[in-house]
Formats: C-alpha cells, structure tokens, sequence
C-alpha cells in the first residue's frame, strides 16, 4: 500500500473536500464560511476581473435532493432582484460533480455584529423588510432570518443573504404536509418549528424577534410593534413584511401605527409632540394677545 | 460508482448479517479501513510482538463473537464504538488467550508494512484518541488510493502520483514537460482524476458506516471541518 506523508494526507484532504473550478472563469481564493447546505468560499472571476462569492454544494451533504434544494435556491435568489438582496451572477456544476452559484462578494459586517444606535438600527431593519417584502410580493418566505444573515456593507448597504431554506408559497400550499425543519430557534415562528406550512407571516415573526433581539429597552410603542410580530397567532400578526414596515415608518415620522390603539390623551400628546413648533407659535401668540387685552383694559 | 451517496447496504450493516459468508466479508472491508489504525494505536503502549497478537486477536475475536453486531448507530460512530470495543480487548484479554486466538480467523496482516510506516516520520503528538484519528484518515486515504489506482490507466495514476501524493511537488507546467503533455491536459487529467479520487473517498466512508447522519459526520471528521 502507498504510503501517504502527512503532507500528503493534507493535500489528498484538500482534493476531496475543494471545489474543482477547472472549466470556470474563477479561481479559488478562500474558505468564507459553512451553512447547513453549501460552503460559501471568495473566488476570483478571471473574465470580469473581480472577486465573487460562490456557494458550493458542501461534500458531506451532497445527494441528488440536496443538489436539487440548491438549485431551487439559486433559481429563488435570482427571481428577487432588489438592492437588499445579493446578487446572483451564475450557476452551474462544477467539473467534481457538485452544484454551485456565484454571487456578490459582499464585505461588511453582520448585523449582529454591528454597534449602533436606535434609529440607525431601525433604519437598518426597514430595509431589511422592504427586501423581504419584495420576497412576500414574489410569493417566496425565507424562513430563516435572524441578524447573522443580514450583511451591512461598507458603502452602506444592507442585504438579505442565505436564502438556502427559503420556499415559496406554493410549495407550502401544494403539500399542506411538507415540513420546513431548518430555521434557527428563537427567530422561528411557532407554526415553523412545529413543522407546519409557512406564509409571510413566519418571516414576520423573524423580523419582530430580530427587533427584539437587537433593541436594548425598547419604548412602549416599539414595543408594540414587536409584541404584534411575534404574536404567537399568526393570524394575529402583521400581514407581510411590508406592513411591518410600513408601522416602523409611522414610528419613525411619530404617526400612529397599525399595532397600537392609542386613548385620547395619548393622541393628543403625540399630536403635540408632532407639531410642537405650530403649538409653540400659537401659545405666543395667545400670550401675547392676553398681555395686549391686560394692557388695553388698565 | 456515483458522486452521491448510494442507499446500498454498507459493510457495517453487514456485519450483523445473519449469513457468516456475508459478515465474514463485511469483516474483511472493515479490516482493510481498520486494522492500520488499530494496530498503530496499540504500538502506542506495547512492543511490536504485543500489538500484533493484540491486534490479530481483536479480529479473530471480533468475527469468532460477531462483537461488532452490537453497534449501536445511536450511540457513538463505528469507528469510535470498534476503538472503545479496542480497547476493552486490551485490557480484558490475557496474553496466552490471545496467542491460542491468533490465526483463528482473521487472515495474516502485513504487519511489517505497518512497522515501516511507524519508521517514517510522522504526526504522534495529541492524545491517543487523536492519534487513532489521524491514522484512521490516513488509512482511508490509502484505501481510496489503491482503488484509484487499480480503476485508473497507469500514466493518468502517475500524473496523480506525482501531483498529489509525493512530497516534492511539480508545477503543471513541470508535470508536463515530465510527461509530455500540455498544461492544460495536465489540469483536465488531474482534475478527473481527484475527481474519481473524492468518490472512492465516499464510497470508502459509505461502506465504513452505517447510516447517512453517521456518514455525514464521518465526511467531515475526514476532510477537517469539524477536526
């Protein structure tokens, strides 16, 4: 029997696990990370001469409904262009046999591991559920967001990545008895862990406890908008992701929102509280009308 | 053979198999993967003598018992469930049982193959456990080598050879001023053959466990994901 240096075990190690790119225009750069499906690794795009990010079909779970999970995936991500959610550039099999797609290589940080203040989060989150909404809109639930799958790039953008377990509607509604068992405990709708068919409302509920998660004390009316997110009903929820966001810009401008019911007093604070510079010019001019009438009656 | 996992009945499986014949030749796959590491693991603590008649008598043990029908998928992997099994016999068995044992059932082992290799340098530092798992790789390698080999035409073998398994290392362009072919045949060559390499890889661990979860762990145990 041949024997094998440590060297070259090391080596014969990296033969079977390594993508095989010959026949592509990349070249492999590096390991960026594993999901629970593919292996995500930077690469250099010799044609365009830029780097790119490419998800392949990881060894060890390789077989035919993995390949064909991983295809749905790509042919999911390319179906929803928008600014929030990273581009898909090509897709294809790789000489070794496995599936791959390339995509932007976004740098930045994670969402979890940003540091920032309330409203720059929110404004972070808002885009978060204007993509997810276009998802809503093209009938596909993601079903496994949570903040280390959204990427915050240093030009400013913000992007849904891992759409790996994403489904759409139909799937859910073709076969009432189709389990989605990935997704990530604390970010997963009852409906989903219990293995139930998923709408929008299951990526509603990730949204409310990514705010939850991601706000220190959050104020009473924030508050509300997550308690109505992650209502364990989920007909008790937001819609989609756009009604969801459409309440965080209420927030945002001091309107009232969707999932608080507010008693007068309340309203009439937030109205003051909205419109204090024209509450401020009336006052003055009230006081200044009752020192005219004091000092026309003396 | 396929890039997939096949549902095909693993050498594991057919260790608990009814038909002496079928286990007897489950044994045999078992031992070709196995019996390197183990023998490497107990020159750990004894003279070559020792390990030899210890390792002999496991595997005579192991078929005359049919001790590896107990696996227990649910509770550990194959290969630590036969380095635990391993281990017992070490301590349990008494040296003049195993000397009436040895060639009782287990064919002969090249044992001097496996003392040259314990020769050269090699990785002994970590624990035993370590140890075992490294010469368990090591092992799974040279298996899917020799199968590579034998499925393969000789000068695409050579190509590999002398890319991927000797130290001193060519580049493409070396490789084919060496065997008088282009650059590019070179990487189209060289990338079949790791192809067909990373197959008998999986074929190898495929008939080494005895459930796909199992598997899938035992790939990235092997390729130093979870290492």
């Amino acid at each position: 029997m041949t024997w094998l240096s440590d060297a070259a075990v090391g080596r014969l190690r990296d033969a079977a696990e390594l993508p095989d790119f010959s026949g592509t225009r990349y070249d492999l750069v590096r390991e960026l990370g594993r999901g629970g499906m593919g292996v995500v690794y930077e690469a250099h795009d010799r044609e365009l001469d830029r780097r790119v990010a490419i998800k392949v079909l990881a060894t060890e779970t390789a077989s035919p409904a993995a390949a064909e999970r991983m295809r749905a995936e790509a042919r999911v991500v390319a179906r929803l262009e928008h600014p929030g959610i990273v581009p898909l550039h090509d897709a294809g099999t790789l000489a070794d046999g496995r599936i791959y797609y390339a995509m932007k290589l976004v740098r930045g940080q994670r969402l979890d591991e940003l540091a920032c203040g309330t409203t720059e989060l929110l404004r972070i989150l808002l885009r978060v559920c204007e993509a997810v909404a276009l998802a809503h809109a093209r009938g596909v639930v993601h079903c496994d967001l949570k903040p280390q799958n959204v990427m915050t790039g240093t030009f400013g953008e913000v992007l849904v990545m891992d759409w790996g377990v994403a489904r759409t509607v139909d799937e859910s509604r073709v076969d009432a008895n189709t389990r989605v068992l990935a997704g990530t405990r604390g970010f997963m709708a009852p409906e989903q862990e219990r293995g139930e068919p998923v709408d929008a409302r299951a990526d509603v509920y990730a949204l409310g406890a990514m705010l939850r998660a991601l706000l220190v004390a959050p104020p009473k009316l924030l508050r509300a908008i997550i308690d109505k997110a992650t209502a364990a009903d989920r007909d008790a929820r937001y819609a989609n992701a756009g009604e969801l966001a459409a309440d965080l810009v209420r927030y945002l401008d001091g309107a009232p929102l969707a999932a608080y019911r507010e008693n007068a007093f309340e309203r009439a604070g937030r109205w003051l509280a909205r419109n204090r510079a024209l509450v401020a010019v009336v006052v003055a001019y009230l006081i200044m009308r009752v020192i005219v009438l004091i000092a026309v009656h003396r | 053979m396929s890039l997939f996992p096949t549902t095909r009945r693993s050498v594991v499986e057919a260790l608990g198999s009814t038909d002496a014949f079928e286990r007897a030749r489950a044994l045999d796959a078992v031992v070709s993967i196995y019996w390197r590491p183990l023998y490497k693991y107990a020159r750990i603590a004894h003279r070559r003598d020792d390990a030899e008649d210890r390792t002999q008598s496991f595997l005579a043990y192991v078929l005359e018992k049919n001790a590896l029908a107990s696996y227990d998928t649910a509770k550990a992997s194959f290969r630590t469930f036969l380095r635990l099994l391993f281990d017992r016999h070490l301590a349990n068995e008494m040296k003049a049982e195993r000397r009436l044992k040895r060639g009782g059932g287990a064919a002969d082992l090249p044992f001097d193959e496996a003392e040259a290799e314990l020769a050269r340098e090699h990785d002994r530092g970590g624990s035993p456990e370590e140890y075992f798992q490294r010469e368990w790789a090591r092992s799974v390698f040279s298996v899917a080598v020799e199968r590579l080999r034998a499925g393969a035409r000789d000068d695409d073998f050579a190509l590999f050879q002398a890319y991927d398994l000797d130290d001193a290392r060519l580049s493409y362009r070396e490789l084919g001023a060496r065997f008088g072919m282009s650059e590019t045949t070179v990487t189209n060559r060289l990338a079949a053959m790791r192809r067909h390499f990373r197959e008998h890889v999986l074929d190898v661990l495929r008939d080494a466990t005895a459930s796909e979860r199992e598997f899938r762990a035992e790939v990235r145990a092997l390729l130093g994901v979870d290492a």
